[in-house]
């Protein structure tokens, strides 16, 4: 060290002082800096913390004390008004006879993972047969309301954050590889995007989503692959949403090969992989999380209203599109079940809400030129 | 100008050559056709159905057949559940419903937009601006079919204003067109508030304050010109989003227009009726995209089109 260093030993000792000095200084991180911004946006962390609520609770919907979501009882609950009159589950007494245990839960959720079947399973026992009283009303089958919003929850934000991933995955890859490319590459692979910008994907996807769902042969034979109407979704949906992502991308890619602070990485002799992943990657993270949480809630408006074209997931699953559809084909003159209206579409509008909310908070975090401030 | 038509045409050509050869050949992919599953039909009348949509010849024989039938005679055949209608004359009767309910709705949304936006920029922070604001917000978040049904309970059921639905009568118009323009109208309404603010603190605003001018007149002739901007290039994605919407619109308040025929089509798999009007979609798409780059280039003369 001492040979790279000119002059006399005092100045060596200089060289050290410094050099301590600067070890001395700690560099805040572009997350940290983001973080400490992002806290400081009152709506944003209000959104940030409903939106997390609403991932435990679907994902731990089971363990809820819930009424049936599937359960009808046509004669007795049928369009009941919101109420807090106690229901109970029939449950608790058949733990000890495991067959008419399992037939029972068989009845009151179908097509549930073994995941939460352990779950009801510790419910039973936390709970007993208590649940909560139908304070949502009840639909036109006489299933309770609040059970059906947890339950489709799980469907919507599934494939609100897949079909998302899916996009994201398809437009990185596909920006990054042009802008890095550069050249004629680039210029054939943006005029293809240029292309599909203009094809009218919306109708193109419902007219995929028939003819995937052609009952006789087409249907058997990709559930015999284990394609159902859900995995469709994320496939069909992430495949249009890329496109505006692969733009973002590229130019954010086309803009930092040439900054000065990759040039200067390479000056002091960075390894490709290094600026590659320490300055360019945390560079491009920025903007696909501020796209991701904007693109949530336009796949998830994008399933709610195909699942209210009749083109949504199969019965018995439920999602907030087919409820808040549902809603809608109950209004009749006679009487108002305005429950079944209000209740769905306030569910999916306040997640909608949070999470445009969240993305404002996000892209104002993530500013680069605000850094520090 | 001439050369950027002729190019923006020739690519909307290959683009709609695209999507008509993708159509047609996952029309042909899926079995079936223009007969019912449930019943078998007769040998001689099965051949005469394949005689009359043009099955009974080879795959390319039919592509090239229907691609000629479509590009020389603009004739796109048949429809397959709707007998006697060709899809020529299910898109001519939709055509008027569903381009009237879309102008209307994207005149409407212009005009609350732009008003509201640009009021709430010159009352920044005060309680206008926070109000328009709040609702704009509410308004993007919410799902036109949703809106659609609480507005007919409140404005049919509740308080018994306006028909519930059907064609014809002015006031049969209003809540369709409300709850098509309500999203987008609220989008627009933040775009111009956001471009508003960006000019009026430039320049050449201060210059115009500078000479004197009345404070509408800068609004009116000097920022609102540069404020639009955003808006415009908005216009495209917006008249997309504006046709997907009038598929859940015409839907609920039952309008006889392309978007209720596309969607009876697609549910009961009327393909040459779904690949038609997929087609007239992409000309209304890239037509409407062409135009709003001319109109870009009208408003801000440093753009160039390329």
């Amino acid at each position: 060290m001492s040979k790279l260093l000119p002059g006399s030993p005092a100045d060596s000792q200089r060289y050290a002082a410094l050099l301590a000095e600067a070890q001395g200084i700690r560099g805040i991180s572009l997350w940290l800096d983001a973080w400490r911004r992002l806290r400081r946006n009152w709506a944003a962390m209000a959104s940030l913390g409903f939106l997390i609520l609403l991932a435990l609770a679907s994902f731990f919907v089971p363990l809820l004390p819930l009424q049936s979501p599937e359960e009808q009882h046509l004669v007795t609950r049928q369009f009941e008004p919101p109420n807090t009159r106690p229901h109970k589950l029939g449950l608790a007494a058949l733990v000890s006879d495991n067959k008419a245990y399992q037939s029972r839960v068989e009845a009151a959720w179908s097509n549930i993972t073994l995941l939460d079947r352990g779950m009801i399973r510790a419910r039973v026992a936390l709970f007993g047969d208590w649940c909560i009283p139908s304070l949502c009303g009840t639909d036109e089958l006489g299933r309770d309301l609040l059970a059906r919003i947890l339950w489709g929850s799980r469907v919507s934000i599934m494939v609100g954050v897949v079909a998302t991933l899916v996009s994201l995955l398809i437009g990185v890859s596909y920006g990054a590889t042009a802008g890095y490319l550069g050249g004629w590459v680039d210029d054939a692979m943006m005029r293809l995007v240029d292309i599909l910008y203009s094809i009218p994907f919306i109708f193109v996807v419902i007219y995929l989503i028939t003819i995937l769902d052609e009952p006789t042969t087409i249907k058997p034979w990709l559930l015999k692959y284990g394609i159902n109407k859900i995995v469709i979704f994320y496939i069909v949906i992430g495949a249009i949403y890329w496109l505006t992502m692969a733009r973002v991308v590229r130019g954010q890619v086309i803009s930092l090969k040439n900054d000065q602070f990759v040039e200067a990485a390479r000056a002091i002799g960075a390894s490709q992989g290094r600026i590659i992943f320490r300055h360019l990657v945390p560079n491009l993270m920025s903007v696909v999380i501020v796209y991701l949480t904007l693109t949530i809630p336009s796949v998830m408006l994008f399933e709610a209203f195909l699942s209210f074209l009749g083109l949504g997931v199969d019965p018995p699953g439920v999602s907030w599109g087919i409820l808040a559809s549902n809603g809608i084909q109950a209004i009749n003159p006679v009487r108002i079940f305005w429950w079944l209206v209000l209740f769905p579409g306030l569910a999916l509008a306040m997640t909608l809400f949070a999470l445009n909310f969240l993305g404002d908070g996000l892209r104002d975090a993530l500013d680069p030129r605000l850094k520090n401030k | 100008m001439i050369s950027f038509l002729v190019r923006r045409t020739a690519w909307m050509v290959v683009t709609l050559w695209i999507v008509f050869t993708a159509s047609f050949l996952l029309m042909r992919a899926v079995p079936g056709g223009p007969f019912s599953q449930e019943r078998k039909v007769d040998r001689d009348v099965r051949r005469n159905l394949e005689k009359r949509y043009k099955l009974d010849q080879p795959l390319y024989r039919q592509y090239w057949t229907n691609l000629v039938d479509t590009v020389r005679y603009r004739d796109l055949g048949p429809s397959m559940k709707l007998k006697d209608y060709t899809v020529n004359e299910i898109i001519a009767q939709g055509f008027p419903v569903s381009a009237s309910l879309g102008i209307l709705a994207l005149s409407l949304a212009l005009a609350v937009g732009l008003t509201s936006g640009t009021v709430a920029a010159l009352r920044r922070q005060r309680l206008l601006d926070v109000t328009v604001m709040g609702i704009a917000t509410v308004g993007i978040a919410v799902p036109n079919f949703w809106l659609a049904g609480v507005s007919i309970v409140l404005f049919v059921f509740v308080w018994p204003l306006l028909p519930a639905a059907g064609w014809g009568s002015p006031a049969q118009l209003v809540l369709p067109v409300v709850c098509l323009a309500a999203p987008y109208a609220a989008y627009i309404a933040r775009l111009t508030r956001t471009g508003m603010l960006d000019v009026l603190s430039q320049d050449y605003i201060r210059t115009a304050q500078a000479k004197g001018l009345a404070p509408h007149r800068i609004v009116i002739h000097h920022a609102l010109r540069g404020a639009v901007l955003p808006v415009v290039s908005f216009l495209g994605p917006a008249v997309a989003a504006i046709l997907t919407g009038s598929l859940v619109i015409e839907q609920i308040f039952f309008l006889p227009g392309l978007g209720r025929a596309f969607i009876s089509a697609a549910l009961q798999r009327d393909y040459p009726v779904a690949m038609g009007l997929v087609l007239i979609y992409t000309i209304i798409l890239y037509v409407m995209n062409m135009v709003v780059d001319i109109s870009y280039r009208v408003l801000d003369p440093r753009v160039k089109l390329s």
